[in-house]
């Protein structure tokens, strides 16, 4: 079965994002006040798999192994 | 005694390393792309600076899940040394052979100028040649140099003597104001648990030859010799 897998890796709460500051400040310059800004990288990926919970379980390990570094990152799964 | 460099598609401080090691310090070394995997045993290996992949992705994530990184674990744990400078550190980090990770500077821009380095223990392969406390000169350029871990993995360091270096100014004082990318603690070395291996974002192989204007990193790469010497 095909399935739409989104992965949004994100920074862990708390941890310095100096390039949502640098974009934050842009904004601000532009006249647009804003009371925080943070930012995230999206993939979209299709794969095979038998199931719903085995496509999740690729996409785990896609984070784990690859995508994102549990130093600093969390990330959300969705599958549909 | 032979030492292997390893070129990633992307390296750019490859050629340097090896001039130093060969022309300088004139020890053996090969240059290695890193497709051709370790073929040979090698003493030391060292993941220069550069690009590689364009730090797509997170800077040393792509190199650090290549092949040639499988024969490098397997070096180090056969108490082999591996010395990561800049992407190369990079590289140790995303792999797991040193705790942590290099990620953006606090203030996001790429930075190139010459540092001091404190050297925070002469207790490892790479930094015997110095005294603890020494105050050391090498330039920097990187705008993925901040070393962040968790705050237990910080304590551990400190511990048990596992930071090499940190940046102070001239005076060896470690300060905020001579922090350039805002590293945890000032830290811009981490060995790793055995202490054969060794990650840090300044550059040695630019600061080994008196027309360079420093030869401060020259020591790393001797201290190094000498430890191959020594156990041999």
């Amino acid at each position: 079965m095909k399935f739409d897998i989104t992965l949004t890796i994100s920074l862990k709460e708390g941890m310095l994002n100096p390039e949502a500051d640098a974009i934050q400040n842009a904004i601000t310059n532009l006249g647009y006040a804003t009371e925080s800004l943070r930012t995230a990288r999206l993939y979209r990926i299709r794969l095979d798999a038998p199931d719903k919970k085995a496509a999740r379980e690729m996409a785990v390990k896609m984070c784990e192994r690859l995508l994102a570094n549990p130093v600093i990152h969390r990330y959300e799964i969705e599958v549909s | 005694m032979r030492f292997g460099v390893v070129q990633f598609g992307g390296s750019n401080c490859d050629r340097d390393v090896v001039h130093v090691l060969s022309e300088v310090c004139g020890v053996d070394t090969d240059l290695i792309w890193y497709k051709e995997r370790l073929k040979k045993h090698y003493d030391a290996v060292i993941l220069p600076g550069g690009f590689s992949y364009g730090d797509y992705l997170r800077a040393g994530a792509i190199a650090a899940r290549t092949p040639i990184m499988d024969d490098i674990l397997k070096h180090s744990a056969n108490g082999g040394l591996v010395l990561g400078i800049c992407n190369g550190a990079q590289i140790l980090a995303e792999s797991g052979l040193v705790p942590g990770v290099f990620t953006m500077n606090a203030y996001p821009k790429f930075i190139c100028k010459w540092v001091h380095l404190r050297v925070v223990t002469a207790a490892s392969p790479f930094t015997a040649g110095y005294r603890t406390g020494d105050v050391i000169r090498l330039p920097i350029a990187h705008a993925e140099g901040r070393y962040v871990a968790p705050a237990e993995t910080i304590a551990s360091l400190n511990k048990e003597g596992r930071i090499a270096f940190r940046f102070c100014d001239e005076k060896g004082r470690v300060t905020e104001a001579s922090n350039p990318n805002g590293a945890t603690e000032n830290i811009t070395g981490v060995l790793s648990e055995q202490g054969n291996v060794l990650a840090m974002m300044p550059h040695p192989e630019r600061a080994s030859e008196d027309v360079l204007g420093s030869c401060d990193g020259k020591t790393i790469f001797d201290s190094m010799i000498h430890h191959i010497e020594r156990k041999a």
